[in-house]
Formats: C-alpha cells, structure tokens, sequence
C-alpha cells in the first residue's frame, strides 16, 4: 500500500505530530534573556520538534540569536506595538492563535516575571493546567517541580493534551547559540492590541553588575547590615568577585535594596558557583532560592544561625570587621 | 463601588519545616500548624483597606477546601470581611484540587457575586504555583495585575505597580480585574480580639464546586513527593585568611 519512502514520511509526520514544543523567547527588545537557552534546553529534553517565538516591539536580534540555537526547527515572530510592556493580555492572544494554527504538544516559558504573567493565562484558555517552575523533565508528560519553599520536590504525570510549561533556569543548562540555522517565518498576524490594560512605564533598577539570576558569584545581605549605606560593604566585595549583589527579604523590607535584589522562595531562584550570605540568618524561604548554588559560605555572629547548616565554608564573625578584610585580602 | 472577591487558601505555616510522608505520596498535614497564607494576609488587608477608603462596597471572602477552610475563612472576616463563601471540597479531592479548578470557582462566584475585583495572593507557598490570579482573569477576560506592590485609583479603573525582574512597572487596568498582592502591597494587620469574636457572627455560606457547575477531576497525577537532596554539612573557619584560602582551594578566586 505504502511505498518505503511515502512510509518513512507518514511515520516522520506522526512522531512530528506526537511531540512539539513551542518555546516563548525571552527579551528586551534588544538582546535575548539568557533564560531563554536555559528553556530551550528543557524544551529539548521534553523531545520532538521545536518551535521558538520572538513576540515584542522590536523583535530582530533576539530572533537572530536563537536561530542560530541547534534543534530550534523555526523561529516565529510576532512584531507590533502591540506588546508593548509584554501585557499578558496581549501575548496571549498571539500565543493561542499560535497554537491553533500549529497545534502544539509543549508551551514552554522560562519562569521569569513575564512567563510567570502570562502562561498561565494561556493555560486556562487551553483549559489545561499549568506546570509552573520545573527543575527535571522525566519524559513528555512527566515533571519535576520543588514544592513548599523547596523542602520537596514533586514528580508529576500531567494528564491534560497540551503542557504548559514554566521552567527554572538554573535547573537547566544553557543551549548555546551555535551550530542552527533556523527558518524565520511571520507568527499568525492579526490585531493583538488589548484594550483592558495599559502599559504605562517601568523603572528598572540601573547596575554595572551580573545580572543576579545568571551570575556566577554572588554576595547577599540581610538584616545584619543593618542600613543600606552599609551595602557598600558588599558592592565593594562584589566588585572584587566580579559577583552579583542579592539580599534577603529582611533586607528588602527594611529599605536597605530594592525588592528585585530579593532571593528566595518569593523573589529570585539563583544557583551561582559561589553564594556569599553576610548577615543572612537563613530563614526556610531564603534558602528557597540559594541552597543549590555550588559553594555557600556564611559571614554571621550568630553561630547558631541555621544559614551554618547549608554553608560549606562559615566564619563567625562580625561582618563589619570580616567584610572589609576580606574584601582588602583578596587578589 | 466595586464589590471585592477575596480568595484566601489555609497552608502549613510559613515557620513549620515540612516532614515528607514515608510512603512518598506527599507531606504530613496532620497536626500540623496551619494558617493562612502569608500572600492571602496581604489580599485581605488590600480589600479591607479598599473599603475603609470607600473604594469597595463588600469584601467577600473565597476558600475552597475541607472543613478546616472555615477558620482561615474566620480570620479574614475578623480582619474585616464582610462575610465568607466555603466551597467544600473534601480532603481526598483536595488533594489534587489545583489552580485550574479554583480559578474556575472564583471566577463563577465572582460573577454570581457581581464582584468587579479579586484579589488573591501571588502564590501559595505549599504549591508555589501562582497561576490562580492569572487563570481566574482568562476565564472571566478580565485585566490581570499580577504582583502588585501598589493598587491606585485612576479615572477608567486602577493603576497597579507591579513588580518586576529587573525593578518596577506601572500599568493601568480596567475594572472588573483580577490582583495577585506580592509582600509589599501592605502589611497586614492582626485581627483584635473583640474582632474576632464579631467575625464568629458574620453569615459563611457553604458550597460545592458542583453546585458552581466546576469539574474538579484531577489534571495530574502525584507520583511521588520527595525530600531534596541533602547538603553536606560545611566546616566553620577561624578568620578570614583560613576563609580565603578554602575560596583559593575551589578555585573561586
């Protein structure tokens, strides 16, 4: 019935069919977020045939870069005025059209501020339950997640037919943007404009320093740093380590940084190659977002702060004295 | 007047360390310290204070879950609710009882309701999901303002202040909208005594997903809960010399 080429190409276009992913692209309208790689490593793992859409104002440069990704099959994108400020409002939408016309296994996002907005309203569209911050992909339908502050970790079956998935970048490795050469082409064109919200502007915290979430050093302070003033201690430390500055929610709500410092299990999830608390005590939602660095060291006076449970390396010391010298000792 | 729908859901309290069940199927619950969620506290502090500013004309609180719901309910309606709504959902079903499904209830009883605003924490922190805001505004189309630190009134409806990665960000929504409050919207305040005993008169009305004509089969299956990988216990160093050198070791710096 079948010749052996007709054969291959039906069994091809099945597999085709049995698994695909649409990964959402991270960017600024100028560069594309590192955390997208990381979503597309995951997007790989889950297996099958892989999409990527560049949806904002300004879409040229983040599309080239991720073209060029290997295993990204195709790069869609979708540039308007219309997403501006990435209003969930408006992205999903575009997202749905997406994925009626190519009928998607896998919707997968990175799990920043933006993916965290806007695919799970995508998700109640599909009528499919989202799977929000993924650590581990067992298979197509099978994931992993941490759950209560990271003090379990869940392995689920999704039962529903689409996934919608938000993934934690540090659990996954960056794809690098080399060895593709993905195809371009328009996303599903129409009016995208939403007019139940507005965007009306953004103040972003301005730092020569890493981004916090990619960075591979990181100095954090909480509550013993008593000002903000006496952050310096720790930018002139970070500055030294080439590192990103965190802070403790602690530290946050006293005014001492802005809130987008914040590491824990309700601001950022960091896993750098070395984590340096100071005056952290290591409340459970702290360690939330830091236990998975590689190397952890504590600076604190309190020796029975729980932080000493999770620190490879701990002095206990007042970190007025132990910051500054160690900041002049250094290389 | 915008009437307020409140969703508070009753969690492990944030200060209790979570013990896995033997049997990997999930964390131990019995006799465990609950309380509301930390995100809800601020949700019901931001509809209280809207009506103390006579922005709301109600405050109604949401909790879907066992029997237990109730005390979460009480607590919010002695931080001042104007009256509860438990949607029963016995401890079996709420095992698997998600996002999806109680989006899909508040959203039904906000519209029973004639509520214009819900307001629910960004997340829970038992399954740290934080979709509900997000799901509850896709079934009923409205605004989401997810994250707010701040919620204004503006001419049309609300200005949110959101926030964001990389800092902060406004935009303005319409009314009716879905909120999800993050810890900076406010601080909540501590229900009284004498508040608590009036919340015990405060109508609570009981209902069931079926009744709202919600679906609340599972979407996933557990298949097991485990505890994280242990860290090896670290070694305290004398001063900061011994400190550098363990950094030169690891090849840090």
């Amino acid at each position: 019935m079948f010749t052996p080429t007709s054969r291959h190409l039906l069994f091809s276009t099945q597999l085709r069919r049995l698994q695909s992913t649409l990964v959402i692209a991270e960017h600024n309208n100028e560069v594309l977020s590192p955390v997208t790689q990381n979503a597309l490593t995951a997007a790989k793992k889950i297996g099958g045939d892989v999409s990527v859409l560049v949806v904002g104002t300004k879409c040229g440069p983040a599309a080239e870069s991720i073209a060029k990704a290997s295993g990204v099959s195709k790069v869609l994108v979708a540039e308007s005025d219309d997403f501006k400020g990435f209003t969930a409002e408006s992205l999903t939408p575009l997202i749905l059209a997406t994925q009626k016309q190519f009928k998607f296994t896998h919707i997968v996002a990175p799990a920043t501020a933006i993916g965290k907005s806007v695919l799970p309203r995508v998700a109640a569209k599909l009528d499919v339950s989202p799977i929000t911050d993924i650590i581990g992909v067992k298979d197509a339908n099978t994931f992993i997640r941490t759950i209560y502050a990271g003090n379990a970790i869940m392995t689920l079956e999704a039962k529903d037919p689409i996934k919608v998935i938000t993934v934690r970048g540090t659990a996954f490795p960056p794809e690098p943007l080399e060895g593709g050469s993905a195809a371009v082409e328009k996303a599903p064109e129409g009016s995208y404009k939403s007019d139940l919200v507005e965007f009306v502007s953004q103040e972003l915290s301005k730092s020569d320093r890493p981004e916090l979430t990619s960075a591979k050093n990181i100095v954090s302070g909480g509550r013993g740093l008593k000002s903000g003033d006496n952050f310096k201690l720790l930018y002139d430390l970070a500055d030294k380590l080439n590192a990103a500055v965190g802070a403790s929610r602690a530290a946050v709500d006293a005014g001492f940084v802005p809130n987008d410092l914040q590491i824990g299990q309700t601001g950022k999830i960091v896993a750098p190659d070395l984590y340096i608390a100071v005056g952290i005590s290591g409340a459970i939602q702290h360690l939330a977002g830091m236990k998975d660095s590689k190397t952890i060291v504590a600076i604190n006076k309190d020796p029975e702060a729980p932080i000493f449970q999770v620190a490879d390396h701990g002095l206990v010391a007042d970190l007025f004295k132990a910051v500054p010298e160690l900041t002049s000792k250094l290389p | 007047m915008s009437r307020v729908l409140v969703g508070v859901k009753r969690v492990i309290d944030y200060a209790v360390k979570v013990r896995v069940k033997p049997d990997k199927s999930g964390v131990v619950t019995e006799g465990v310290k609950h309380s509301m969620n930390p995100f809800d506290e601020i949700a019901v502090e931001e509809a209280v204070r809207m009506k103390e500013k006579k922005l709301a004309s109600e405050v109604i609180a949401v909790s879907c879950g066992p029997a237990q719901a109730q005390e979460t309910l009480r607590t919010a309606l002695a931080m001042g609710a104007d009256r509860a709504i438990h949607v029963e959902v016995a401890a079996a079903e709420y095992e698997t009882l998600q996002p999806i499904h109680v989006s899909k209830i508040l959203a039904k009883l906000a519209q029973d309701e004639k509520a214009d605003i819900v307001i629910v924490g960004k997340q829970a922190i038992d399954d740290d999901s934080n979709q509900t805001a997000q799901m509850t505004a896709a079934v009923l189309d409205w605004a989401q303002g997810t994250f707010a630190s701040k919620i204004e009134k503006s001419d049309a409806g609300l200005t949110v202040t959101r926030e964001i990665d990389g800092g902060l960000e406004t935009v303005k929504t319409k009314v009716p909208v879905v909120i999800s409050a993050d810890l900076r919207l406010n601080e909540p305040r501590y229900a009284t005594l004498p508040n608590i005993m009036k919340a015990k008169k405060k109508p609570l009305k009981k209902v069931k997903p079926s009744d709202l004509g919600v679906d609340i089969a599972p979407r996933i299956k557990i298949v097991s809960v485990e505890d994280p990988p242990v860290r090896q216990a670290g070694a305290v160093v004398p001063d900061v010399d011994a400190l550098i050198g363990k950094l030169k070791e690891g090849g840090h710096v």
